[in-house]
């Protein structure tokens, strides 16, 4: 039998290689991660498997920075170096490996000091979309920190020693629009119907239809029925208590048909009605943070450098003091419910309408405001996506690593305030960073010959972290110990995982889709605890 | 502890495991009670200590670099799958040109090669086509696997080779941990298992969420989205139309069969109304895909690897024993103890029991055996023993014993020779063994359930 020819063209290659994450982050995401440039400081194991998870996904391209020369060591708990890489240069060796694996990524290795770039060609880091970087010195972290800071480059700084991680995210302002939330926002407007709605609701006669039709109405018609007759004798009010929602799902259950005995008919979306009660009675209303953003100085105050998501906030502002009346712009989205194709799809086309045109008037306001600054233009498939997500819009405003180092008076205040909690997440801060002090004094990693001898050298350097945050010495040594007994080996395992963690954190900040860690996250693969804290 | 073999590979390619020796040659305040420190455990997991990786995808790969970096060298590694191309954007251990070959043999390959020393074995084949002798022989085995059957199934082998001693006490020796990982999208899981000790995964049932599915009649009289349109091709259009012939079952990694069920699938959407049935999502229907990206796979198959590397050594206690990591807003986990159900089917070495009224048909048991929490099996296969002789039931997975025993499924149970406290044994894909259930009769309670 002839193969019947289909006429739809088949995926491209790429989009079949990369078809599992494009359900992740979209064709837009996907075009977001080739043009990103990701820079890596130092290719350690935990450095080789956060480029490894980048490199996978099809990033534009990967620069590994690292002067040192392959030692047996490195080699001991790192897939991207050979033995025969030894005595070669550490970032050209694991550049080769890591891009075997994906082709169509760039890459390029830099075999000079971080210090002696910052200080011989501070514009190298310009190009980037984001700077990793692992095993700095404390001078380095703070020199690197504040430049990046500066330049208003993403700088994610993580450390791998024993059973401990960490990752610090640095990000001056990351705004995010296609945050992905678990339950997405519904946005039915109930409360307020515009006129397409309210016509389209007027319409029905639930008493009238015949029992098939009755079967086949949305809950949302029956809801909407159920509150106007509810208003009947609650005027100029809203079912908001438990006792009125109560009220409304007596009446829901009334207008369920009963057989020739009065046994109430089983109807899907009378159920799915009186299931709605209790989630989509919430009124339309302005979330507090979406406020905080229209109001706030970078989106009443442009001018030609703002980004074009400050733009959007500025037009989204004009909307809802305008044509929106207060609300934001119809999300436009119809929940699946038992109803006829024909109901369903109706009432989807109102919906989508009335967000098509919100997003219109938001549009051109874009359009007006982008002429006023000369500003570059904004493309209407963006400006659609941004009012498409105007209720989960997400904001980081972050903070500089260099002044979390300086332990001013927030910093230690928030240090001490998790000190004094019986969790040790906040401890093992304390222990990395009391490592990174040991290590600039006595230029090797605590306990890397042997333990015990090094336990009283690093109690020093805690001693000292926390008198400068004004606590008081820890009570025992035995976080101390412990420290001293990992002699800053790097285990593979604990290095894979914060591989993954930070290499997933890079996509998210360069593809602008889900939240990213804000800012710090520690592991600890002894106890498998993880902890995040804001600095 | 002999080292001897270790020592047969070129020194001077060797690792020399500096990292790992620092945690297995100190002591520290956090270790396990039982640990003492000495070389000796490393020569252990090098030379002596054998683990199994069950798959060679996504968690597959990453767990055998894992492995194999933390001194690991006897790696078996069991997977029936060849590499396609949408599994490079994680599966690092392969490149376009392996498209088409065995994915175990490929990763262990690539890894032998890496890491001189490393022993990996590779096994090219279904995991039901491995018997007990095989899976007795490992020390550990830790699972990377996308298919929930599969994975019971593996469990309900690691259980049944469980050993109990006179007084019924657990034969603590023969009991080889499980550690199994999961991954969905930014979404992930990693958790222990002790056999017979520990909440096993039949136990736990109710941590897998059902699988999402259609009603029919919605697919064929209300579509209102455009998975109802591809859904509705799928299952009743193609039937009907058989595009290639009556023997051609619909293939989803087909792509002209993807392509007429989108073409169809379009028409449909078009005529009542429906938007964005597109190619992805035709796809993603048809094979019912996870998505998966490398850095989830990374972190959860680490986690697992940390896992294995303690119960190994001892040089830290294992997790207790479920973890949940969610990487899509920051990165947050959860460490849970999961508990055992005094009743699994898998793990509590007791007679399960099966309450039903006694007038009940052979189909309320079979419903019960799909639906119920404690079994939700897939087609279960029903036979008894009626006066020392074999008598199957009901079982749907061979044609003509179906096509015979049909018609017992409406039948009685009491006319089908079954009594209060008979016994009856249940076979499924789920697991590799037969189950004994006996059955209760709702309305005699008091009759002896001893017999
Ligand atoms: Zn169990």
């Amino acid at each position: 039998m002839a193969s019947p020819s289909p006429k739809s063209p088949e995926q491209n290659e790429k989009s079949k290689q990369y078809d599992r994450q494009l359900r992740l982050w979209g064709d837009h995401g996907q075009a977001a991660l080739e043009n990103g440039h990701i820079c890596l400081i130092n290719a350690n194991a935990l450095g080789t498997e956060i480029i490894k998870s980048i490199v996978l996904p099809g990033v534009g391209s990967v620069t590994i920075v690292d002067e040192k020369i392959v030692s047996e060591e490195d080699i001991d708990s790192n897939f991207f170096l050979e033995y025969s890489s030894k005595g070669s240069n550490r970032a050209s060796e694991a550049l080769r490996l890591l891009l075997e694996l994906n082709p169509a990524v760039q890459g390029h290795a830099v075999q000079e000091p971080p210090d002696q770039i910052l200080t011989e060609n501070p514009e190298f880091f310009k190009s980037f979309s984001v700077v990793i970087a692992s095993s700095l010195s404390e001078k380095t972290i703070q020199d690197l920190s504040q430049h990046l800071w500066d330049l208003n480059i993403p700088f994610i700084l993580c450390r791998s020693v024993g059973f401990l991680g960490s990752l610090r995210i640095q990000l001056k302002e990351h705004a995010i629009i296609e945050t992905h939330p678990d339950n997405e926002q519904v946005d039915l407007r109930l409360d307020v119907p515009f006129q397409s709605l309210a016509d389209y609701l007027n319409r029905f006669d639930i008493d009238s239809l015949d029992l098939k039709d009755h079967g086949h109405i949305p809950w949302i018609v029956i809801l909407y029925k159920a509150i106007q007759k509810w208003q009947i004798t609650n005027p100029n009010s809203w079912p908001m208590s438990r006792k009125e929602k109560n009220e409304i799902r007596v009446i829901i259950q009334e207008f369920i048909r009963k057989d020739e005995n009065g046994i109430p008919i089983n109807e899907e979306n009378f159920e799915e009605a009186l299931r709605a009660v209790n989630t989509a009675l919430l009124p339309t209303f302005l979330p507090v943070k979406i406020q905080e953003l229209i109001y706030s100085s970078s989106a009443t105050n442009l001018n030609k450098d703002s980004s074009p998501f400050w733009i959007m906030c500025s037009a989204l502002r004009g909307f809802i003091e305008a044509e929106g009346k207060g609300k934001l712009p119809l999300l436009g989205v119809l929940p699946d419910m038992t109803a006829s194709t024909e109901h369903y799809i109706k009432l989807q086309n109102i919906y989508r309408a009335q967000a098509a045109m919100d997003a219109e008037i938001v549009y051109r306001k874009v359009q007006q405001i982008v002429a006023q600054l000369h500003c570059e233009s904004i493309s209407e498939t963006d400006v659609k996506l941004f009012c498409r997500h105007t209720h989960d819009l997400y904001l980081i405003k972050g903070s500089c690593i260099a002044t979390e180092y300086q332990l001013g008076g927030p910093v230690a205040a928030y240090i001490s305030r998790y000190l004094e909690e019986p969790d040790v997440m906040m401890v093992h801060y304390i222990l990395l960073r009391a490592a990174e002090m040991f290590r600039s004094e006595h230029y090797r990693a605590p306990g890397d010959w042997e333990p015990e001898g090094d336990i009283t050298k690093l109690k020093i350097c805690v001693t000292k972290l926390l008198s400068d945050i004004s606590c008081s010495p820890f009570p025992k040594d035995d976080h101390i110990h412990e420290m001293c007994r990992y002699g800053g080996a790097e285990i593979h395992s604990v290095s894979a995982f914060l591989g993954g963690c930070v290499a997933h954190e890079a996509i998210k900040i360069v593809t602008k889709q889900y939240k990213p860690v804000n800012n710090m996250f520690i592991y600890d693969g002894s106890s498998t605890n993880t902890a995040t804290f804001t600095f | 502890m002999s080292s001897g073999e270790t020592q047969s590979v070129n020194d001077y390619q060797q690792r020399k495991w500096q990292h790992i020796r620092k945690l297995l040659e100190r002591s520290g305040p956090f270790c396990h009670p039982d640990f003492e420190p000495s070389p000796e455990i490393l020569d252990f997991i090098m030379s002596c200590c054998k683990v199994l990786i069950v798959g060679a995808g996504g968690l597959g790969c990453e767990l055998l670099k894992d492995l194999a970096l933390m001194g690991f060298r006897t790696i078996h590694i069991v997977d029936m799958d060849t590499i396609e191309l949408s599994n490079l954007n994680r599966q690092f251990l392969f490149r376009k040109t392996d498209i088409g070959l065995s994915k175990s043999k490929c990763a262990v390959e690539f890894v032998n090669k890496r890491i001189p020393g490393c022993k990996a074995v590779a096994h090219h084949c279904a995991i039901q086509d491995l018997d007990e002798g095989f899976y007795r022989q490992f020390h550990i085995v830790v699972c990377g696997l996308d298919s929930i059957v599969a994975r019971r199934w593996l469990n309900g082998m690691l259980m049944s080779l469980l050993q109990y001693n006179d007084d019924r006490s657990l034969d603590q020796s023969s009991v080889i941990p499980l550690v199994d990982g999961g991954t969905e999208g930014f979404k992930g899981n990693a958790r222990l298992i002790l056999p017979g000790m520990s909440a096993c995964i039949e136990c736990t049932l109710d941590l897998y969420p059902p699988q999402k599915t259609f009603p029919l009649c919605t697919i064929a009289n209300t579509p209102r989205l455009p998975e109802h349109c591809v859904e509705y091709v799928k299952v009743i259009q193609w039937a009907k139309e058989n595009p290639w012939g009556a023997t051609t079952q619909l293939d989803g990694d087909d792509p002209q069969h993807v392509a007429w069920v989108l073409e169809k699938a379009q028409e449909r959407a078009i005529k009542h109304g429906i938007t964005n049935v597109t190619y992805r999502l035709t796809q993603g229907v048809l094979k019912n895909i996870i998505p998966a990206v490398a850095s989830t796979n990374a972190a959860i198959a680490a986690a697992c690897a940390t896992e294995v590397f303690k119960l190994a050594t001892s040089c830290c206690t294992n997790m207790n024993n479920y973890m949940v990591l969610n990487m899509a807003d920051g990165v947050y986990s959860y460490t849970f103890n999961a508990e055992r159900r005094p009743d699994c089917v898998a793990c509590s070495n007791t007679t399960r029991v099966l309450e039903l009224e006694s007038n009940a048909t052979l189909q309320t048991i079979y419903d019960k055996l799909c639906e119920d929490q404690a079994y939700l099996m897939k087609s279960p296969g029903i036979t008894t023993v009626i006066n020392g002789r074999n008598k199957t039931l009901y079982m749907a997975s061979v044609k003509s014993i179906e096509e015979r025993t049909r018609d017992n499924l409406k039948k009685k149970i009491t006319e089908l020779g079954l009594f209060n406290g008979a016994e009856i044994l249940v076979a499924d894909v789920t697991t590799p063994n037969t189950i004994t259930i006996k059955l209760k009769f709702d309305e005699n309670i008091d009759v002896d359930m001893t017999r």
